[in-house]
């Protein structure tokens, strides 16, 4: 057990020697089958199931191993090559049968239906070379919830493993985008965060920009066009009741929520000037900057304290940081290029940013005083950072170009050689990842 | 929109050569953003004071260099052209919209667009035109109407267009 805890913190510390050995302004290329984490080897046989849930325990299976693969830290095996089966999930395994495939890590798990029709789902890690039990748990769901537990279990060997907080029971919220692109039909939709289960909170009608997630998961706040100015709006997820953030005559937008949920915070244009105010749920505005330029993308620090937004009033966008409560900021950025869309990670650590240089975009991480700036991948367009809520990996859009072309979802961890291509229905931009949920 | 999106990009793809004359370019969103032109005859035969007017002899967009808001002397001149026609058309009041190129980002572009039009709308109420007539609206870089991936379009993306509102 210890052996396999420590394997894992390895690749881990390994991550943060990247991390620290990168040169600060080298514009690194991107290899994303590359990279020096050993992804730990895992098996996960199918959930055991009765006759009316071998089918769900073989996609929760699949679901798991996904969730853990995509990540880049696990190598799941396999299952052609598993040489034993799990029949009891509760029995302790055969473990001599594990280690003749090399599986470091073994799950195992049962599901069956309630006497009151919720499905049971059980699950064990295993320490293969160690022989022991590392982690258990049991849960209670409807039968159309099985994802979720899948997620949540996956979230559960993560954190287990690595000692970090998981993220794959989380939603993402975008822009769907359809239709040519000189005359694109943008709706909000929301999706698990391996892109099942999209649902539409917007039909199409308003062009729709820009939605981000409460801390609780359950309203959106998000830009919107339609008959009067392009303003602010929030969105119940589950009522649909949409509200308007403030009433001001010009347009609001980059709206953002404060981390205790209570405000929004965005910016209002006037004059052609845009500045930045922070809205009170209900309460009065309170205007924080106050400059004839480009205010704009504001993002709090977690503890809230703290604001980081783009600004021109230097010539060209560059980040910079204010007190929460506004006045003086101080500008972190300083490479070559123009920096935007700064994201404040959920752990403190880092800022997520566009930068605009030469003919490309790239997305990168920096300090919050500015130092150690890394770019994580750069192409023709890459926009829109977006944290995993462990602070660890980074969702953001990219955008091929061309008369036909249109934005994707991607995914890339701290390191940069862990990219992934999300899954959408259609072109997507302006992703929004959800807290953990509840 | 889209049927004449489809029609600006066809014949763009085939005036390639011509494209490079600014005042082609210049025109031919003009007439079809505004769904104007089709079956209502030549520029010449466009009733004075009529929307078709506006988009063919006075011209209802200008454009901007990369990240600016400056109106050259073109814009200038178009814009120019703009108020003496609105001061002839009192009946109309505009929306001008800006707009952004795709190269930059989204919440960026939306405040560089409502800078465009806010250059556009102060350079009409200095020659004259009621400052209540006029509206400003920004699309960022959403309404693009030249849609390859060179500055030639990007050109074209980078505008203000002023629209006609009531009468006519």
């Amino acid at each position: 057990m210890r052996k396999l805890v420590r394997t894992l913190f390895a690749a881990l510390a390994a991550v943060a020697f990247v991390t620290a050995a990168a040169p600060s302004n080298a514009e690194i290329t991107i290899n994303i089958n590359g990279g020096n984490v050993q992804p730990l080897p895992i098996a996960i046989p199918n959930f055991v199931g009765g006759a009316d849930t071998a089918a769900v325990g073989q996609q929760m299976a699949g679901v798991i191993a996904a969730d853990l693969q995509r990540s880049g830290l696990f190598q799941v095996l396999n299952q052609a090559s598993y040489v034993d089966r799990i029949t009891d999930p509760n029995a302790v395994p055969n473990f001599q049968n594990w280690r003749a495939i090399n599986a470091q890590a073994l799950v195992s798990g049962g599901i069956v239906r309630a006497a009151d029709g919720r499905l049971q789902a059980d699950f064990r890690l295993w320490d293969v070379f160690g022989g022991a039990q590392l982690a258990g748990q049991q849960y209670f769901t409807t039968p159309e919830n099985w994802r979720r537990i899948a997620h949540i279990i996956a979230d559960a060997i993560y954190e287990r493993l690595t000692g970090e907080k998981g993220y794959f029971d989380t939603r993402i919220v975008f822009v769907d985008e359809s239709g040519p692109k000189g005359n694109r039909v943008k709706r909000l939709a929301l999706m698990d965060q391996d892109g099942a289960n999209v649902r539409y909170l917007t039909n199409g009608k308003d062009l729709v920009l820009t939605p981000r997630f409460s801390p609780t998961s359950q309203v959106v706040t998000y830009m919107s066009f339609g008959t009067a100015e392009p303003r602010v709006y929030l969105l119940n997820i589950e009522s649909g009741q949409r509200t308007l953030v403030g009433n001001f005559p010009n347009m609001t937008f980059s709206p953002r929520f404060s981390p205790d949920g209570n405000s929004v915070i965005m910016s209002l244009e006037q004059d052609g000037n845009a500045n930045i105010y922070a809205m009170p749920i209900g309460g009065a505005p309170a205007r924080l900057t106050n400059t004839a330029a480009i205010d704009t993308s504001p993002s709090y620090s977690p503890d809230g304290s703290r604001i980081v937004f783009e600004s021109d009033r230097g010539g060209n966008q560059q980040l910079y940081v204010m007190s929460a409560g506004g006045g003086g900021a101080t500008r972190i950025s300083f490479g070559n290029g123009r920096y935007s869309t700064p994201v404040w990670s959920p752990r403190g650590d880092l800022i997520a940013f566009t930068r605009q240089s030469g003919s490309g975009f790239a997305i990168g991480v920096m300090k919050p005083d500015g130092s150690g700036e890394r770019i994580l991948t750069e192409g023709f367009h890459n926009e829109g950072p977006t944290w995993a809520p462990n602070g660890r990996v980074i969702m953001f859009f990219r955008d091929s170009g061309g008369p036909n072309g249109g934005p994707q979802l991607f995914s890339v961890d701290l390191t940069g050689r862990n990219e992934q291509k999300v899954p959408t229905p259609n072109f997507a931009s302006d992703p929004a990842w959800s807290p953990l949920l509840k | 929109m889209t049927t004449a999106t489809r029609i600006f990009s066809r014949r763009a793809a085939l005036a390639l050569g011509l494209a490079l004359l600014a005042a082609a370019c210049a025109k031919s969103p003009s007439e079809l953003d505004n769904q104007l032109g089709a079956g209502a005859g030549g520029a010449g035969a466009a009733t004075p004071g009529s929307a078709q007017d506006f988009v063919v002899n006075v011209g209802d967009r200008v454009f901007f260099d990369t990240d600016s808001t400056s109106l050259n002397t073109e814009a200038q001149t178009v814009l120019g052209r703009q108020a003496q026609w609105l001061a002839l058309y009192p009946r109309y009041t505009v929306t001008v919209e800006g707009h952004a190129d795709e190269r930059g980002t989204r919440e960026y572009n939306l405040a560089l667009g409502a800078r465009r039009a806010k250059a556009a709308q102060d350079f009409l109420v200095a020659r004259g035109v009621t400052a209540n007539r006029i509206k400003t609206i920004s699309y960022g870089k959403e309404r693009p109407v030249a849609l390859c991936d060179q500055d030639s379009c990007w050109a074209q993306n980078r505008r203000a267009v002023t629209v006609l509102n009531t009468g006519g």
